[in-house]
């Protein structure tokens, strides 16, 4: 069953410290307010997946020192540039970086769709990425001869968490195009959406949106939390908000200023609502 | 036409070598050679298909964020483009770090798929606007993905040319190295020399034959249709280049 939250805070008291916390990029819809929740419940030790990158969510974690470790194909705010807080974080050995590129990505959590314990991938060879990579492994095709090709072990995220436009009172939740929210799920352990509207009748009965609908079988929970995914955007309902992501780039400069934004958008503006 | 802007003349350059092709994805933040693509698009009439990352409208992909890259696996996609803080003369391209990447004295994004599509597309095109020293140098500091590969590795795809803000090399796989095509109109080869830290080869002939500048009737597809396209996805692009909406 999946449980439905009061509130984004519920939904970080179930992240417990240490998890690895799979997210999605910034043009699939993201849960801000649930990120929000968990600076401001303090989590700590958390292993960020980016799905296959992230910008201002992981921005937001590193900088409140809410992170041991990340994993993602990058960090960016897009057009606002570099993420000063990750980029000083992997300067000053704050958090442990594991790079890796969008397609293992998406490949390990596929293998752990299908509860296999790795999967190969081509590409990869001769990057320095699978050079630093320990836990890859350079094998060869067992169907060939003399081709060689990477093994990566499946990944399995503790929690998935993301937001969406709709989900009903069963724990259905309407994705619509974004898949990759479909897979993370699948190969999640938990995963937990804050949605724009919980509505009332039940998105798996109409074929128009089952088709984009994560059966509540994967969802742990849900909450409804309006506008969650700002100052990112969800495709169709509202537009990331340019000036403020250029906001927070210009203060997020300095720990200082990233201080500052956290204290004005995140502590001090959930205790004013 | 007003004067012509250096990322016009890098739009033209790339999208000439989009001629013919069915279908080229656009990754991210590449508002260049994006440009250049639905360019590309509007003078083929919308033969070629585009596939634009971040896009919302008109979306090519419907099976969430890995289909791009099982689509460029199964040979699907003809044209990509990447870029790098660092390209080599072998065109390995940097994308994470300078420096020790255990303790960078700069570190950037990072490799997002380059170290996979550069492998399985068929036709790369690098780009980079900033043409110095620091940026085209001997050897990368960290590989995100490599130019060439041991023969035994699976690889249909890699570089085909790099488009700068001050020229167009053609990359010869067979040799490993870039060749100067071209030279953008204002530049000189000398200066290419100085800015360039990579050794590169030069084409046969005399003299290095001047880049086409856009013509009138691409510069007014370029401010036109594909600026309004292109700010869907990169809207501080499209307004330093072609002002408000």
């Amino acid at each position: 069953m999946t449980n439905l939250l009061a509130s984004a805070e519920e939904i970080a008291a179930r992240i417990p410290d240490g998890a690895l916390l799979a997210l999605p990029p910034e043009y699939a819809p993201c849960s801000m307010e649930t990120i929000r929740a968990l600076v401001r419940r303090g989590a700590k030790d958390l292993r960020l997946l980016g799905v296959p990158q992230f910008g201002i969510q992981a921005e937001l974690l590193i900088g409140s020192g809410c992170v041991a470790e990340v994993e993602t194909a990058a960090v960016t705010l897009g057009e606002q540039g570099l993420a000063p807080r990750f980029t000083e974080a992997v300067k000053q050995q704050k958090i442990r970086m594991r790079d890796t590129t969008c397609p293992a990505i998406h490949a390990a959590l596929q293998a752990s769709e299908k509860g296999v314990p790795f999967i190969p991938l081509r590409g990869l060879i001769g990057t320095d990425i699978a050079a630093r990579r320990d836990d890859w492994h350079l094998g060869e095709n067992p169907f060939g001869e003399n081709d060689p090709i990477v093994y990566l072990p499946a990944i399995k995220p503790d929690v998935s968490l993301f937001h969406a436009a709709k989900a009903d009172r069963n724990g259905n939740v309407w994705i619509g195009l974004r898949r990759e929210l479909m897979v993370m799920a699948h190969a999640s352990s938990a995963a937990f959406a804050t949605v724009e509207e919980i509505v009332e009748y039940d998105l798996l009965d109409d074929p128009q949106t089952a088709a984009g609908t994560i059966p509540g079988l994967y969802v742990s929970g849900i909450a409804q939390a309006e506008r969650g995914a700002w100052p990112l955007g969800v495709p169709h309902l509202y537009e990331r908000d340019h000036d403020h992501m250029a906001l927070y780039a210009e203060m997020a400069q300095t720990q200082d200023g990233f201080d500052a934004y956290v204290d004005k958008w995140v502590t001090r503006k959930a205790a004013a609502e | 036409m007003s004067g012509i802007r250096t990322e016009e003349v890098m739009i033209a350059s790339i999208a000439r070598m989009l001629d013919g092709l069915s279908h080229i994805a656009v990754g991210a933040a590449s508002p260049i050679p994006g440009s250049a693509a639905l360019l590309a698009c509007q003078l083929s009439g919308g033969a070629t298909r585009v596939s634009l990352l971040g896009r919302t409208s008109n979306p090519t992909f419907t099976d969430g964020a890995r289909e791009l890259f099982d689509c460029a696996a199964q040979g699907r996609i003809d044209a990509f483009f990447l870029s790098g803080v660092q390209i080599d003369g072998q065109a390995n391209i940097n994308l994470v770090s300078i420096g020790d990447p255990n303790k960078p004295k700069a570190r950037f994004p990072g490799s997002f798929g380059s170290a996979y599509l550069y492998f399985v597309i068929p036709r790369v095109i690098l780009f980079r606007q900033d043409h110095s020293p620091r940026a085209l140098v001997p050897k990368v500091d960290f590989i995100s993905a490599p130019g060439v590969s041991e023969p035994n590795v699976y690889r249909p795809g890699g570089p085909y040319a790099l488009v700068t803000g001050r020229c167009v090399f053609d990359f010869d796989r067979e040799a490993g190295r870039f060749v100067l095509r071209s030279l953008h109109p204002g530049h000189t080869l000398e200066e290419i020399k100085r800015e360039t830290g990579f050794e590169f080869g030069l084409p046969d002939g005399d003299a290095v034959p001047e880049t086409e500048p856009p013509s009138s009737e691409w510069l007014e597809l370029i401010r036109g249709p594909v600026g309004d396209e292109i700010r869907e996805v990169y809207p501080e692009f499209a307004t330093r280049m072609f002002g408000k909406d």
